[in-house]
């Protein structure tokens, strides 16, 4: 792991994996997605609506796996030090802000044929705003820190400390009464047919692709502010 | 009192704003990235 901390061998990787990954991504999402929309049959009880399920659940699995990667990463940072570890942080916010807002959306137009109500104050669906809230917290931050030039070491703070809201989220339909049906899916079972369960994991897979390709994507930019803006400070004390 | 909704109008909706978001989101990342590149390239030469 070290040894991909240096920029040098991490840009040689992200070169060829970054489109790799975001080409073999949006593939795979396109084709669970026309499944989803011709191929798979309406459900027993939610009729058509189910087909909701090829974005929103993906959404949701890393509008939280998005502030895992910020927790793990700035764990890595507080540890080790590693500028990478601050970058590829800072580098999964907008991803994962982009797919809880995604999963919020699109739960809600779930909500409105299958509840009768668009949003509910419940467990679930209050503790995932949360998180929306948390990242614009977390980008905010990062930024303030990225233009005052101080060390990240606050931000990385916030990524821990904002991790507790991701079990919350996973326990939530256990520990309170929600419209939110609980989990279908866990280590070794699942309650859904596998109609539904095929082209759900291709969906899983591609749009968790597409994310790790924009995760790479935004550190290759960020590094490259970072380099270009340290190049002309260099050049502007040697100038003068 | 019932109320008909059609709901492949939802899916649709759900479908267009998923859609719409990721590849909006891969777009801006992959063109803010050929962007950095390009000046940080540009940097280097002077």
């Amino acid at each position: 792991m070290h040894g991909f901390a240096n920029p040098t061998r991490f840009l040689k990787l992200a070169k060829w994996l970054t489109p790799l990954l975001l080409l073999s991504g949006l593939v795979l999402v396109a084709i669970s997605l026309v499944w989803g929309l011709y191929f798979v049959p309406p459900d027993r009880l939610m009729g058509e609506t189910v087909r909701i399920l090829f974005i929103h659940v993906p959404s949701a699995w890393l509008g939280m796996g998005g502030w895992t990667a910020i927790a793990i990463s700035s764990l890595v940072y507080l540890v080790w030090k590693h500028p990478l570890a601050a970058i590829s942080a800072r580098a999964a916010a907008v991803p994962g802000m982009v797919f809880t807002a995604l999963c919020l959306a699109t739960g809600s137009i779930w909500g409105r044929p299958t509840w009768g109500t668009w949003w509910e104050w419940d467990g679930r669906l209050t503790s995932m705003l949360v998180l929306l809230f948390l990242y614009f917290g977390y980008i905010a931050l990062s930024q303030a820190i990225a233009r005052e030039g101080v060390s990240p070491r606050i931000a990385a703070i916030f990524g821990l400390v904002g991790a507790i809201n991701i079990p919350i989220i996973n326990r939530s339909v256990v520990w309170w009464n929600s419209l939110h049906q609980p989990a279908s899916i866990s280590i070794g079972k699942s309650a859904i047919d596998p109609a539904f369960l095929v082209p759900l994991a291709i969906a899983v897979l591609g749009f968790s692709l597409l994310f790790g390709g924009v995760v790479l994507a935004r550190m290759r930019a960020l590094l490259a502010d970072f380099q270009a803006e340290a190049r002309v400070r260099r050049m502007a004390l040697e100038t003068a | 009192m019932y109320e008909a909704l059609d709901q492949w109008d939802f899916v649709v909706a759900a479908y267009a704003v998923g859609i719409a978001g990721t590849l909006g989101m891969v777009a801006w990342a992959w063109w803010d990235m050929r962007r950095a590149e390009a000046k940080r390239d540009k940097v280097k030469r002077k």
